[in-house]
């Protein structure tokens, strides 16, 4: 039996996709690592800023646009609060985790040099290893990995090793897509500082389960995507340091982000505006600080609480299968499980369950450097949300049972 | 047999099942048939991209036709490719890029057939017509 405070069904209701059917089966989504689904309630703010107020921010002087503006920065607030960081002008709406990304490398160009280097943790997606291997081909830094062990432990010994006074930048995800480890950031930060190196951390993944406390951390960047935390696809934010954000070069040139133009020269906006050329996600933004108010109101201890049931429950269950491994056994995980059945490809098990209306992600994951690592073609991956059941993972015991059966 | 007569059987065969699981479980058993690629044929070359699971096929002259030869790391992946190859194979190259596919769709696959399905059934049947618009110039 799971337990938990919180009412699963009454949660379920407010999620219309759930209800839908799937090659005549009921849908059972365990596919949120790749996207959350969207609650009624952010649904409606989407709606609504279309019905009633869509306009251009930030310029007009009719009253569209104000309530639009208006409604724009209360979400930049909201996003502050949620993450605990001190000013709104260092909460820069992105399109993602990956824009936010690119934005800090490609505005890094100017702060190295040959013989500097960029450590990158062995886990990451390639949103978060491209952009750096691009930045060390402009800049001639050299791009160095921290390690993991067979559970898919970043080892910490290696990491503290690598640190000297040539590291400027440290890159790591707060918590692994593919495997679901959650890493240590605090220390990875602290030991990073102390060489005097900034640390970007990738909170895509990690968003969804823990509420991080940014100005505790004292992390210098942080990325996340509205997506992935019942918030719709397009939009995200980079949380930087006032410091960094100052120092760091504009990204695009365009609308909102100048001052003042003429063809001899520009001058940039204040923060956040620098980073926000041309018209933003409006009613995405919005729906993102709607969507932090939906998942607050259920409550993040809760959430997690639930989700670890979740995730042991599971774990459990999906080990009684004969052959069947997993990948990312560490001490802390998030609801993520990535699996393989001896003598199966992944692909194969993803396909039958599908038919079962089965929502799982087969594949590399966008992280082939893990898959290298285990020497596998790839992994089936279930991760799992607080509005799944246990019921649910019963169903994909017996879907990945049943593709168990028909492939071997 | 031609093309189409072999489609047709494929149809025919097919029409048997009355739920996916069971047409699932003849692709899978299709997938056995399928003539192996010979081990020095499977390299980089002749993996078709476009696919989660690697798929390899080699094509080579005997007469006038074409024989193809096909491996996958996946069962259900190696069932299609063996539909396709048992469909193709020895057949004259024009008769090949002449061939249309709607009877994968005859057979209960049309989800496999959307260009964005990561198996990549469409990149499979296209690098199946380009060996044979290959070796139609040759014989040329």
């Amino acid at each position: 039996m799971i337990g938990t405070t919180l009412d699963i069904q009454a949660i379920r209701k407010d999620f219309p996709i759930l209800q839908r059917e799937v090659n005549g089966k009921p849908l059972v989504y365990l596919d949120n690592a790749a996207t959350s689904q969207t609650p009624q309630q952010v649904i409606d703010v989407i709606v609504d800023y279309y019905q009633r107020y869509n306009a251009n921010i930030h310029r007009g002087v009719h009253t569209l646009s104000q309530e639009a503006t208006d409604a724009y920065e209360a979400a930049r607030q909201k996003i502050q609060k949620h993450f605990n960081i001190a000013h709104s002008r260092e909460v820069i709406f992105t399109s993602g985790t990956t824009h936010g990304i690119n934005l800090v490398a490609t505005g890094s160009t100017s702060f190295l040099k040959e013989g500097d280097e960029v450590l990158v943790s062995a886990m990451e997606h390639h949103s978060n290893i491209v952009p750096w291997q691009m930045l060390c081909e402009r800049t001639g830094a050299t791009l160095k990995v921290i390690p993991m062990n067979l559970e898919g432990e970043l080892v910490m010994e290696e990491y503290h090793n690598l640190l000297s006074d040539r590291t400027r930048l440290v890159f790591c995800n707060h918590v692994s897509n593919a495997l679901g480890t959650i890493n240590p950031i605090e220390e990875i930060i602290e030991a990073a500082h102390k060489v005097g190196a900034a640390v970007l951390i990738d909170g895509a993944q990690a968003a969804a389960h823990i509420k991080p406390d940014l100005q505790a951390l004292d992390v210098d960047f942080y990325t996340v995507s509205a997506h992935k935390m019942c918030g719709p696809t397009g939009v995200g934010v980079l949380y930087g340091k006032e410091e960094w954000l100052k120092k760091l070069p504009p990204y695009q040139g365009g609308g909102e982000m100048i001052a003042e133009v003429t063809f001899e020269k520009t001058t940039y906006a204040d923060l956040p505006h620098k980073f926000e050329a041309g018209t933003p996600n409006i009613s995405g933004g919005i729906a993102f600080g709607a969507a932090l108010d939906y998942m607050n109101s259920i409550g993040f201890d809760a959430i997690a609480q639930y989700e670890d049931e979740l995730l042991n429950y599971a774990t459990e269950q999906l080990l009684t299968i004969d052959g069947l491994k997993i990948y990312g056994t560490a001490a802390h995980k998030t609801s993520v499980i990535s699996f393989n059945i001896e003598g199966i490809h992944p692909y194969d098990i993803g396909t039958i369950v599908d038919k079962l209306g089965i929502a799982v992600r087969t594949g590399h994951h966008c992280a082939q450097p893990i898959m290298d690592f285990y020497q596998i073609p790839g992994t089936v991956r279930a991760s799992f949300s607080f509005y799944n059941t246990k019921e649910e993972v019963d169903k994909l015991v017996e879907g990945v049972t049943r593709a168990r059966n028909m492939l071997l | 047999m031609t093309i189409k007569e072999i489609q047709e059987e494929i149809i025919d065969e097919f029409s048997m099942f009355d739920d996916w699981m069971q047409r699932y479980e003849y692709m899978i058993e299709l997938g056995k048939s399928l003539p192996l690629i010979a081990e020095q044929y499977k390299t980089d070359d002749n993996l078709i991209k476009g696919c989660q699971s690697k798929v390899w096929v080699h094509a080579e002259l005997d007469g006038d036709k074409l024989v193809f030869t096909a491996d996958s790391d996946a069962i259900i992946t190696k069932g299609i490719i063996a539909i396709l190859v048992r469909t193709f194979s020895n057949q004259k190259p024009q008769d090949i890029i002449d061939a249309d596919v709607e009877f994968i769709d005859e057979i209960g696959l049309k989800e496999h057939l959307s260009p964005t399905r990561a198996n990549g059934l469409v990149s499979m049947i296209k690098q199946l017509k380009l060996y044979a618009v290959a070796y139609q110039t040759q014989l040329k």
